[in-house]
């Protein structure tokens, strides 16, 4: 089975940002593998070792995604291919990075691919199903469970807390949700034979790509970081003044009710 | 001039960090308190095939270099320091001197079930009368026909209810009026052999010491490790690689230390202002960053040394004496930083201080490393 997994680099949202002159600073910043992309790597080295065939995982960004991949290569991915966009392309957005990824994929007849549900960076979840449309073949979103009997696919997917049975068949593009699998630790041997796996670099010249085809079509007017939390109230008296006092802050305050 | 991991030693670095710290350090507060040996993370370290680190994949090691050690030592220790001296002495004691001084037979038969994971690494040198003098061995393996017949008692070894072998030190004989003191491989379900696992340590709660007894326990003399008479000279040679393991642990030590210290002091507010606010607090910390910073170069420094095959006795004696004094100064500022916090066990940073102190005593008291480095300078 040829499969393909759609990584993106990010940052780590769980350590310290730090935003000034409307960017996100990447200084200090850790880079991690998106994480619902870490569950649809996952999945499909075990869909691999099940069926046979062979995993390559895709990304696109700068050299610096490298580490990205070679961490996916550690997990027991066969291939890395980075679409360098470094020179060619200072903003993209989803339309962009759909484009691109589908126009490297057409000829490749993969018969699954797999991304992440989300990037928890954009958080759009846009790109998994926009390369599915490009290429014409079968997507869903958020899956917590893939079975595959010959093109046959049988999934279960999260709807709000909820559960779907779908049935479907390959070629089938899936993004990955939480609950999914539980994504391994690279193994030492992985780490050490993943430096030695081939990965190719390509850039939009390669794939025939015109930057102004790609051109994002949203624009960024602002980057802010949530307001601080803070500290709680704790209301006193007895319970009726409480519960009437909660009422009017959430009325006058809050302004939620 | 490099100062740089490479891209493998950073995504080592990466991944033990993440294990240590969503696997190994939930539980290392009960561990200490239960005594509770950390089987179920050795069961997935063995996954991740981190058991056999150093050693060559023709044994089912992963062929790392001793960085690698040294990264994985230091975040497991980071996490629960009984999981990291278990790690370490596996590594370094157990393994190391069957990859070092055995037969191509012997490493098949002992040094790759250690590289799975299927028993633990140990060694066993220190007697109740030999310590710091260990070539006061007193006991004894007399040649009987085709066999060594073994009496004697060993103390304090790691990971030894875990093992089903390991190599110890004896006297087989006397040249010139010299004891001759060679290293022998036992099993430990061997007739006669006993293994007691009942000391009350202060810290380390969650490693495996043990104490051995040997009553006319018999192997076969094919189970000499190295050259005969050549015992005591081969288990300097593995203490050697064992010190940096033992530095990369306090450095692991230290750092946990650290991290709780600072976190703390941001967070605890007296006479309405954090901790960190105050200077003298802030020198602390700055203390603390700075020796670990120092720490930890010094034990890649003879870490590196070691993988280019160059001598490292004396960086390796260096690297463990500094890291475990520093460690023992740095948990014991971090207890003093969180006040009255720090000396309950939640905090854990009082666990810190206990665990730490064995960095100054075992593979060699501070005051060993300091007559080795004498020694090495030439004093
Ligand atoms: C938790 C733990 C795990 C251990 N694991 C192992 C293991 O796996 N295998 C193993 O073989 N051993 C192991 N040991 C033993 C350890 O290596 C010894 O405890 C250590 O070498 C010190 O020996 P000793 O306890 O006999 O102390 P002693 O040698 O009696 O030393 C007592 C004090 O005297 C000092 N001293 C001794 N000689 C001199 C001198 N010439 N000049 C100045 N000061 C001196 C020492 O520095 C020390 O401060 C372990 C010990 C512990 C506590
Ligand atoms: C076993 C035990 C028994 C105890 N028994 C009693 C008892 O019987 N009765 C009782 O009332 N209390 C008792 N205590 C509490 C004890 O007195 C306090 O823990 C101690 O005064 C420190 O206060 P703290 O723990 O709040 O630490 P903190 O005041 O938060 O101090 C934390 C750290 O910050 C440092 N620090 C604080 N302020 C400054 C500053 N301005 N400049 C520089 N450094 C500063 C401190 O020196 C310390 O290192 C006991 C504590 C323990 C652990």
């Amino acid at each position: 089975m040829n499969i393909y997994v759609l990584v993106k680099r990010t940052f780590d949202t769980e350590e310290k940002i730090v935003v000034s002159g409307g960017k996100i600073q990447e200084d200090g910043a850790e880079f991690i593998i998106n994480p619902y992309d870490e569950y649809a790597i996952e999945e499909a080295i075990q869909v691999r070792d099940a069926h046979g065939g062979e995993v390559t995982v895709l990304t696109m960004g700068g050299e610096d995604a490298e580490k990205q991949l070679r961490t996916a290569l550690a997990m027991g991915a066969d291939k890395a291919v980075l679409i360098n966009t470094e020179d060619d392309l200072d903003e993209m957005d989803q339309f962009t990075a759909a484009q691109i990824l589908a126009d490297y994929l057409k000829d490749k007849n993969p018969d699954l691919i797999l991304a992440g549900n989300v990037a928890i960076d954009g958080g759009s979840g846009q790109v998994g199903p926009r390369v599915a449309d490009l290429l014409d073949i079968n997507y869903v979103t958020t899956i917590t469970k893939l079975e595959i009997n010959g093109t046959q696919v049988n999934i279960v997917r999260d709807v709000e807390g909820d559960s779907e049975v779908l049935e479907t068949s390959l070629p089938l593009l899936v993004t990955a949700q939480q609950g999914l699998n539980e994504p391994r630790y690279p193994s030492l041997p992985g780490i050490m034979k993943a430096k030695k796996k081939p990965l190719d670099e390509v850039e939009l010249d390669d794939l025939d790509i015109d930057e102004d085809d790609v051109e994002a079509k949203t624009e960024t007017i602002e980057i802010y970081l949530p307001p601080k939390k803070e500290a709680g109230r704790v209301l006193q008296g007895d319970l009726s003044n409480q519960v009437q006092e909660l009422v009017q802050l959430l009325r006058t305050e809050a302004k939620v009710v | 001039m490099n100062f740089d991991l490479s891209q493998e030693h950073q995504m080592i670095r990466k991944t033990m960090k993440e294990f240590a710290d969503k696997v190994v350090a939930p539980g290392a507060i009960e561990r200490d308190r239960t005594k509770a040996f950390p089987k179920e993370i050795f069961k997935q370290l063995a996954d991740m095939g981190m058991m056999g680190l150093p050693f060559s994949e023709e044994y089912g090691g992963a062929g790392a270099d001793t960085i690698s050690f040294a990264i994985v030592t230091e975040e497991l220790s980071r996490a629960c320091a009984s999981t990291g001296i278990t790690y370490s002495a596996h590594i370094s004691l157990g393994g190391a001197p069957l990859n070092l001084f055995g037969t191509e037979e012997q490493k098949h038969k002992y040094l790759t079930p250690i590289c799975t994971g299927e028993t633990f690494g140990a060694f066993g040198l220190t007697e109740p009368n030999a310590g710091s003098d260990a070539g006061g061995t007193q006991t004894r393996a007399v040649e009987d026909g085709d066999d060594f017949v073994i009496n004697g008692s060993k103390v304090y070894i790691t990971n030894a209810s875990y093992a089903k072998h390991l190599a110890i030190t004896a006297i087989t004989g006397e040249v010139d009026g010299k004891k001759e003191i060679s290293a022998i491989i036992v099993p430990t379900d061997a007739e006669g052999f006993t293994v007691i696992d009942n000391y009350e340590k202060m810290g380390l709660n969650a490693s495996n010491t043990t104490e051995l007894v040997l009553e006319n326990v018999r192997v076969p003399k094919e189970n000499l490790l190295g050259k005969r008479g050549e015992g005591f000279r081969q288990f300097l040679v593995t203490l050697d690689g064992g010190r940096i393991g033992i530095g990369a642990m306090a450095v692991g030590i230290a750092q946990a230390a650290f991290d709780r210290a600072l976190r703390y002091s941001k967070e605890r507010k007296q006479f309405g202002k954090p901790l960190s606010d105050f200077q003298i607090t802030q020198f602390k910390l700055a203390d603390m960053a700075m020796k670990i910073e120092l720490a930890r170069t010094m034990v890649y420094k003879a870490a590196w040394l070691k993988d280019q095959g160059r001598p490292f006795s004396k960086e390796a004696s260096m690297c463990k004496l500094y890291a475990s004094e520093i460690a023992m100064q740095i948990a014991d500022q971090a207890v003093q930083i969180h006040g009255g916090y720090g000396y309950m066990k939640e905090y854990e940073v009082e666990r810190y201080m206990r665990d730490a102190k064995l960095c100054e005593i075992g593979e060699g008291t501070s005051e060993v490393q300091r007559m080795v480095i004498a020694r090495l300078i030439g004093c």
